[in-house]
């Protein structure tokens, strides 16, 4: 099958998945069980628009909290104000993008190492500049705690990881994802065959942060109360990255799987062994990269070959 | 006037034990192509290790030096042949990538194995010492950071005689050169590999020590001092220890003078812009090659 098909089927298979998630408020769960599957989706969205920059255009944007936390903080204050959420969670992914336009110009200047490590001075910038200007906590007024319904944030939850699953797709089979591997394989070679490599990267930035500024808006709409540089911590970006690798970078499928199993095993261990649950879980992840470098994609099609071979 | 000088003099304290973190960060990067993000938190266990010492058996946190900085050589070798071996087998572009996540995965355990060990407190090294202030005109310097800058600059001038005259010293610059040609020469790449990352984590240990006992360490100092330790890396460039040391110092005053001009919380983002600017204008650093 061609590599294009492939994500299709994938693409079909993981909106089947979520097509289902749909209906699981109709059983009326608790509500820990909406928040739980809420906090994969959200983990999907954000890990999906990493993927782009970094698995499909080859750039470890280690800056990623840094949108997240722009899309919160601009959909916050606007909704505060009383503006309506999804315009107000527009406003905040279009600022990321604008950001993220205005830096990347001149990040993408930098090469392998040195965009991963100015990404993240970026990002740390942003953080302590927020908790400096705004250290205050920000709460929900009680009317609106009052009429908080958790259902509206869930569904919400499931049309962002849906739309970012589809534009990964739709990214994947174009002929923009095809120029944007072509600089992750090898970018001056990609340059000297015409691709636009300084245009193309900033296709893929612009297109991955205004996923994780909608994922950063969510976040701010569920939150009752959070410091808002909170949105800019490290670990959203660290996570993103753990997520997308753990499943399977530069494909479909990889961050889906991968921010399940993270959000689930993170959960399990934090429960069950509290004091060295991170002790573990560094310890797992280290594993995984070590012996899966692939991902969990590459490990179910290495089992998949050793059936194949045997059958 | 006088505030302000003050405010320099402990930056320029304080720069120098960036200078040190730096220096091993370096050493790592430039020779390994490598980037350890968990070098801040090898930093925090040599703290650590000093402060064992120091609670448990009394030892003074200088005379520490002697124990923290070859158990941390030690573990630094465990650490390569464990993880870091791994990582070099891949060409340069996927080293990038496998060491943040490796860096990553080790941050992440060695700080929950330091919140388990000595709890989420920060803590410090209380001396006979520790108080003692050496008084020039109107300038008060401490004279355990006074020592620590001069602990530094030793170890890093050490660090620059020991790559540029023993055998194994050239061996890691020329495999930070050139490795497939170091290898061409019948230089023992692993074994250069192995030695810089050693001395790496050595360094990190000596840095820790330092830190612990003219400030004080917590398990959550890792990804700061990582950061500091990767500004300087840039700002001054590979290639030259001292000129790492000179770029911790530089960040060290440049970060006094921000917070002296405008408050306290910002001087950690002048630090930030500065290092981006530089990584903008000039990647290769300021004293790189």
């Amino acid at each position: 099958m061609t590599a294009a098909g492939r994500e299709r089927r994938w693409a079909v298979v993981v909106l089947a998945g979520l097509a289902l998630l749909a209906l699981l408020p109709l059983a009326r769960p608790r509500d820990d069980v909406l928040n739980f599957v809420f906090l994969v989706l959200l983990s999907i969205t954000l890990a999906e628009a990493w993927n782009i920059v970094a698995g499909y255009a080859g750039q470890v944007n280690l800056g990623h909290a840094a949108f997240f936390g722009i899309g919160a903080l601009v959909t916050r204050m606007l909704w505060m104000e009383g503006v309506p959420v999804l315009a107000a969670m527009v406003a905040g992914a279009v600022t990321a993008t604008v950001f993220a336009l205005v830096i990347g110009a001149a990040a993408f200047r930098l090469r392998g190492a040195y965009f991963a490590i100015g990404t993240l001075a970026l990002g740390e910038i942003l953080r302590t500049t927020v908790g400096t200007v705004l250290p205050e906590i920000s709460t929900l007024p009680a009317a609106t705690i009052a009429g908080y319904r958790l259902t509206l944030r869930y569904y919400l939850a499931l049309g962002l990881a849906a739309i970012s699953v589809v534009a990964v797709a739709m990214l994947a089979t174009s002929r923009l994802g095809l120029g944007m591997r072509a600089i992750r394989e090898d970018e001056e070679a990609a340059e000297a065959s015409g691709v636009g490599t300084l245009a193309l990267k900033l296709i893929a930035l612009a297109l991955s942060t205004a996923l994780a500024g909608l994922a950063g808006g969510l976040f701010a709409y569920y939150h009752i109360s959070y410091y808002p540089a909170h949105g800019f911590g490290p670990q959203w970006t660290f996570d993103a990255l753990l997520m997308t690798f753990i499943g399977g970078v530069g494909t479909l499928q990889g961050p889906v799987f991968g921010a399940v199993l993270y959000v689930v095993l993170k959960e399990y261990l934090a429960l069950h062994w509290v004091d060295i649950h991170l002790l573990i879980f560094g310890a797992l992840f280290v594993a995984i990269v070590l012996l899966l470098p692939g991902g969990l994609v590459q490990g179910v099609e290495r089992v998949r070959g050793m059936l194949g071979r045997r059958g | 006037m006088s505030v302000l000088t003050q405010q320099l003099v402990l930056g320029v304290l304080i720069g120098g034990l960036y200078g040190l973190a730096a220096t091993g960060l370096s050493l790592v990067f430039g020779v390994m192509r490598v980037l350890n993000v968990a070098h801040g938190e090898l930093i925090m266990l040599g703290g650590y290790g000093a402060f064992w010492l120091a609670a448990l058996l009394g030892v003074d946190p200088f005379a520490a030096l002697l124990v923290v900085v070859p158990a941390a050589l030690l573990f630094g070798a465990l650490l390569y042949w464990g993880l870091f071996s791994f990582v070099v087998r891949a060409h340069e572009e996927a080293r990038v990538k496998n060491s943040l996540l490796i860096g990553f995965g080790l941050a992440l355990a060695l700080h929950a194995l330091a919140v388990r060990l000595w709890t989420a407190d920060e803590r410090a090294i209380p001396t006979p010492y520790s108080g003692a202030v050496l008084s020039v005109g109107d300038l008060a310097i401490p004279v355990v950071r006074l020592a620590t800058l001069a602990i530094a600059l030793g170890l890093t001038v050490a660090l620059q005689l020991l790559l540029a005259h023993w055998r194994w010293g050239k061996a890691i610059r020329a495999t930070a050169e050139d490795w497939q040609a170091a290898l061409l020469t019948g230089i023992d790449v692993r074994r250069a590999y192995v030695l810089a990352f050693a001395l790496g984590t050595g360094l990190a240990g000596a840095a820790g020590t330092l830190v612990t006992v003219a400030y004080s360490v917590s398990p959550a100092i890792g990804l700061e001092w990582t950061l500091k330790a990767l500004i300087v890396v840039v700002l001054a460039g590979l290639g030259s220890m001292l000129g790492t040391f000179v770029g911790g110092v530089v960040l060290g005053v440049a970060e006094a003078a921000s917070a002296a001009t405008f408050g306290g919380p910002y001087r950690e983002i002048v630090g930030l812009v500065i290092f981006v600017v530089v990584l903008v204008v000039r990647p290769r650093g300021l004293f790189g090659r």
